[in-house]
């Protein structure tokens, strides 16, 4: 969390809105571990990551969602989910994400 | 103008300040989203229901004094062995500690390394010329004075994720640096100083009273045996050391072994 308060910091004094996306759980191999946070503002710039980079564009997308609608969720990416999911980890693992506006 | 958001704001400030603090949100059940934050010594916002907020809050000092971040599951009144609410408490504590005595070259490079992963660093030595804020810049703190005098002071705050780093190599200031350590709860004392610096040592230690329990506790010769030779390298090895002995991970350390540590 620290390393991305600055950007968060500047994207609300310009009034952005903003999704926080935090690793909430990892099943097998990943590379970032649970808490590791990446924030999306309104205009999709990035700051922080959760994963080595194998699922942040579709992080930026679903961030992009929740912000257009408000809605909290928990998102999974890895081998297991192709079907739902066309991004995993190359790692073979499977990683939980919960993401939300930063609205408190 | 972005809404108000000031569970993010007391949340932000406390990282920033190094104060340790934890967030509790509902990921799955009733009130997804709804947040608790807890300090040692307050609580701030609501998971939804009274109960669940103090059992939540009581488990996330826990989670936060362990440093862990992860889910735990309740009932809808926080009862145990139920899952219909989740929660994630993500702990933000305090950095762990990096205590070295010895003001040397080999401290600027384990000063360096070690704010490197995280932690707030102290150097001290007993010699005015040598401990100053100049040589050690990237140090949190520079204190001029014996190593028996500082740990007086801190060593009750010292715990299992700290450590200890005696670089002096000097017996006067080494062995109530070590005995000093012994007492406190530190979870590394690392010692520098060749084999026959350390056999030496442990005889005096020995005369000082030091149990073999305690003789166990001590990381002498300090660090892995990586084969490296510059400060740099000898600080990597030994916050790798501290690393492997937090994992319980089987690598060799030169206390480990045998024969000159450089060859």
């Amino acid at each position: 969390m620290k390393e991305l308060l600055n950007d968060v910091d500047r994207w609300q004094r310009q009034g952005k809105a903003v999704a926080v996306a935090r690793v909430i759980d990892l099943d097998g191999s990943g590379p970032r571990l649970p808490g590791a946070a990446m924030a999306v503002n309104e205009d999709g710039e990035v700051a922080g990551s959760v994963s080595g980079g194998c699922v942040e564009g579709a992080v930026v997308t679903e961030a992009l969602d929740v912000i257009e609608s408000g809605d909290r969720r928990t998102v999974t990416f890895g081998y297991s989910d192709d079907e739902a999911f066309a991004v995993g980890l190359t790692c073979g693992g499977t990683i939980h994400l919960f993401i939300e506006p930063l609205d408190w | 103008m972005a809404a108000e958001t000031p569970i993010f704001t007391q949340l932000r400030d406390a990282i920033r300040a190094e104060s340790p603090i934890a967030l509790a949100t509902t990921i799955e059940g009733p009130g997804v989203g709804s947040k608790l934050l807890v300090t040692p010594d307050s609580t701030t916002g609501s998971l939804g229901n009274a109960d669940l907020d103090r059992v939540v809050a009581r488990d996330v000092l826990g989670e936060l004094a362990a440093g862990r971040t992860g889910i735990r599951r309740y009932g809808p009144e926080g009862q145990a062995r139920e899952d219909d609410v989740a929660v994630f408490i993500e702990s933000y504590a305090s950095p762990p500690q990096m205590v070295i005595f010895g003001a040397v070259d080999f401290t600027a490079a384990l000063a360096r390394v070690s704010k490197f992963l995280g932690y707030r660093v102290t150097v001290c030595d007993a010699r005015p010329v040598f401990a100053t804020k100049k040589r050690f810049p990237l140090a949190d703190e520079v204190v001029v004075d014996w190593p028996d005098r500082l740990l007086a002071k801190i060593g009750p705050d010292l715990g299992q994720l700290d450590a200890v780093a005696v670089l002096t190599h000097d017996a006067k200031f080494d062995i109530p640096a070590i005995t000093s350590a012994l007492v406190t709860n530190v979870g590394y004392i690392g010692v520098m100083g060749s084999r026959r610096t350390h056999d030496d040592r442990t005889v005096r230690l020995i005369d000082a009273g030091v149990t073999e329990d305690e003789l166990a506790r001590l990381r002498s010769p300090i660090g892995l045996d990586l084969g490296g030779r510059t400060p740099e390298e000898t600080a990597i090895s030994i916050v790798a050391e501290i690393i492997a002995l937090r994992t319980g991970r089987i690598v060799p350390a030169l206390r480990d072994t045998e024969g000159p540590i450089h060859r």
